[in-house]
């Protein structure tokens, strides 16, 4: 039975071997090292099967002399030296470079042990050099698919433009996107990608975005609108005015920053190395304990010692402790991660990050920018003594010569243009409003001190904002309050943190405290820090740092305005809507493309999956080789079981891995 | 002065014992192997001749990984 086991396997391996051969001959999709080995492989097997059926149809009496034995063991070692000769030589060198304890010299001295116990004793040459076979088959299966994985992940992360149109002697030619000089006008016709940073000088079109920021919405663009680079323009055709070189637009950004991403090693990749460190040499002397302490005891105790059958298992024991796919399976899972995040818009600058993020308990945000639009509005009109329009009017054209952002904002209020006619006798009384004469009426707008100074009498208010208030004719006539619109998702990007673990949401304002404090309240924020100077937010996130437990990490988010020192002491500094700017993104450990404050409870939930997927391969991974090694140890599982737990803890191990590329709620990731 | 090249190793082991092997080339003073996108990042010191430095990371490269492949 066993006998017909090994034959279909070996055959499956022939075919298999065959089959992938031919799908090989396609350029680009193998190495010219794995061809090799693959052709081995299917070389040695064929070998391997002629040798069997040469031994089953020979009859007995011819396989009886000793000359028939010794061709027979010569055509073994012949298959053996075929499959495995790379093998003995790394080992070889291996010991010769002082590196003795590596997967090359576990095998080489399993099956060579295996084959001079077959020569001594049972004249089982096959085991040796099916486990070698085995090996090697697991060996190429693990280079190709995570050779294929590496490959497909980058694929689905190519945002890389391919070529540039230029408009030349009336005709499109295509260009190098590097060949492109700043000024040069590019035509980008519809389906194509952007490939520079550019202002739109001619047409309209929506594009899509979603390879840079996740989000499915298209964004319309028209004539001066900036554009980025790696964006897909979907329905007309554009003509863009570039700004950047290639170099320093954002697809090429964006693209050095995740490859450069795994370069930073995380504390589990860390963990994995210096495991095998350990892991290999211990293996080595618990296979030397095998050997010895069995038989010795049993010696001991007046029984057969049974050298052989330890010697065994010890080879066996060794052939089962390969730690590749623990060795592969972490550095693939976080660059799986990094390249899901970065397809959802969150570009993680390495595994580090990736995994300090996943233990954020402490979220700290800069309220301008990040939950608020930064952009002040008229939110209401209050006390009225006349028509709240009619107010907004007046009040717009008295401060409409001001270049102060909330005149600004009074302005924009105003459906009617300002009729520069009406306005007469304009003085601007600095940090306090201006006075002047529209349609006749002696207007003050401005602040409590200007109606202080005034003595006029004024009604304070209880909302957050900026509260403007106005005279007309030397009497109250009411109050405009201007604030910074809270982002539309704030609220419920502060709930879904509550919801995923982080303990406590922090808020950093330079507002007054009353309006802090209600900004707060409304979204749900615990600690607010008010009325702040730029350099108070270092030392405040410093204390907060300090009072942070060992595995607990500190998230600060910032516009990428002005926060780079911030960015900078936080455990992971989070740049918002930073799309092309250079100084968050070099600041920053995690850049958002989008302002959308949604994206922070995502990202942080991509980095628990992602760190999810790297602990099970961790404890899988372990976990299985532990009980396979008590197996052998006992007895109960022989080599062939050895190498197959290892090629199948191996190609689960990566198939796992490949889940952290897909991220819930991105477009693309669905249909991949 | 950092440069990259483009390599060519097929186990993630082989990867990160390149870039110990090469960290201790005179003339290196950081090299960091990303073994997902294949690339080796060599940072030099200053006034070392590259091409000459990179002949030597090659040779030791290839000592604890005769598979591996690095495209100067």
């Amino acid at each position: 039975m066993q006998e017909i086991i090994i034959n279909l396997l070996l055959l499956v391996i022939a075919i298999a071997s065959l089959v992938m051969f031919i799908v090989g001959r396609r350029p680009g999709s193998m190495t010219k090292k794995q061809k090799k080995v693959l052709s081995r492989i299917l070389f040695a097997t064929v070998i391997l099967l002629l040798i069997r059926a040469a031994e089953s149809l020979v009859p007995q009496e011819l396989t009886e002399p000793a000359a028939a034995r010794i061709i027979r063991a010569l055509l073994y070692v012949a298959d053996y030296l075929i499959i495995g000769y790379d093998i003995l030589i790394k080992a070889a060198k291996g010991i010769q470079n002082r590196r003795v304890f590596d997967e090359n010299f576990l095998m080489a001295v399993a099956t060579l042990g295996a084959f001079a116990l077959a020569l001594y004793e049972s004249g089982d040459y096959l085991e040796a050099i099916a486990v070698m076979l085995f090996y090697q088959v697991g060996e190429w299966f693990q280079s190709y698919a995570v050779g294929k994985s590496r490959r497909s992940i980058s694929e689905l992360m190519d945002i890389r433009p391919d070529y540039a149109n230029i408009e030349r002697d009336g005709g499109l030619v295509r260009v190098s996107p590097e060949e492109v000089e700043v000024g040069t006008v590019i035509v980008v016709c519809p389906g194509e990608k952007i490939p520079i940073d550019g202002v739109v000088t001619e047409g309209c079109s929506s594009l899509n975005t979603s390879a840079l920021t996740g989000e499915s919405l298209p964004r319309e663009v028209s004539p001066s609108d900036e554009v980025i680079s790696g964006c897909i323009n979907m329905t007309g055709l554009l003509k863009i005015r570039t700004t950047k070189g290639f170099g320093e637009s954002t697809v090429s950004r964006i693209l050095e920053l995740v490859e450069n991403a795994s370069s930073r090693k995380s504390r589990s990749e860390d963990f994995i190395s210096r495991f095998a460190r350990i892991y290999t040499p211990a293996v080595c002397y618990a296979a030397v304990a095998l050997v010895l302490l069995p038989p010795v005891a049993l010696l001991a105790l007046g029984e057969d010692a049974a050298w052989s059958v330890w010697i065994y298992r010890a080879l066996t024991f060794l052939v089962a402790s390969c730690p590749c796919a623990l060795v592969i399976s972490i550095p693939l899972s976080f660059f799986a991660g990094i390249g899901g995040a970065s397809r959802a818009g969150v570009l993680v600058k390495g595994s580090n990050y990736l995994e300090a993020l996943s233990f954020a308990k402490t979220v700290v945000f800069d309220k301008t920018g990040t939950l608020t639009q930064g952009v002040f509005e008229v939110n209401a009109v209050h006390h009225s003594k006349i028509d709240e329009k009619r107010l907004l009017e007046l009040a717009a054209h008295a401060e409409s010569s001001s270049s102060h952002p909330i005149s600004k904002s009074l302005v924009n209020a105003v459906e009617t243009p300002i009729d520069r006619s009406k306005i007469t006798c304009v003085s601007e009384v600095s940090g306090e409003g201006v006075a002047a004469t529209v349609d006749g009426l002696r207007l003050a707008v401005g602040n409590h001190k200007l109606m202080e100074r005034l003595g006029i009498p004024y009604i304070s208010c209880h909302s957050h904002g900026t509260i403007v208030h106005v005279a007309i004719d030397g009497e109250y006539a009411g109050h405009i309050v201007i604030s910074d619109r809270i982002k539309p998702t704030s609220k419920q990007a502060i709930s879904e943190l509550h919801g995923c673990g982080v303990r406590r949401t922090v808020m950093l304002t330079g507002d007054l405290e009353g309006t802090a404090s209600s900004v707060a309240n409304e979204l749900g924020i615990d600690l607010t820090y008010s009325q702040l100077l730029p350099q108070d937010k270092v030392s405040i996130v410093e204390s907060l740092l300090k009072e942070n437990g060992k595995r607990e990490r500190l998230a600060f988010v910032g516009d990428g305005i002005n926060d780079a020192p911030v960015l900078g002491r936080a455990d992971i500094g989070i740049a918002m809507g930073a799309m092309g700017s250079d100084a968050a993104i070099e600041a920053a450990d995690v850049v958002l493309m989008d302002d959308d404050p949604m994206q922070i409870p995502k990202a942080i939930k991509i980095s628990r999956k992602c760190i999810g997927i790297v602990y099970q391969n961790i404890v899988f991974a372990i976990g299985i080789k532990l009980v396979c090694l008590i197996l052998v140890a006992v007895g109960m599982a022989n080599m062939w079981l050895a190498v197959f737990a290892d090629v199948g803890v191996m190609i689960l191990a990566v198939l796992n891995a490949i889940r952290a590329l897909f991220v819930k709620g991105t477009k693309r990731s669905r249909t991949a | 002065m950092s440069k990259s090249y483009k390599i060519e190793v097929d186990c993630a082991n082989c990867a990160s014992l390149m870039e110990g092997a090469a960290r201790k080339v005179p003339g290196v003073k950081n090299a960091v192997v990303n073994f997902m996108t294949q690339k080796l990042s060599v940072d030099f010191d200053d006034g070392a001749e590259p091409n000459a430095v990179m002949r030597e990371v090659v040779k030791v490269c290839k000592r604890v990984e005769p598979d591996c492949e690095i495209y100067l």
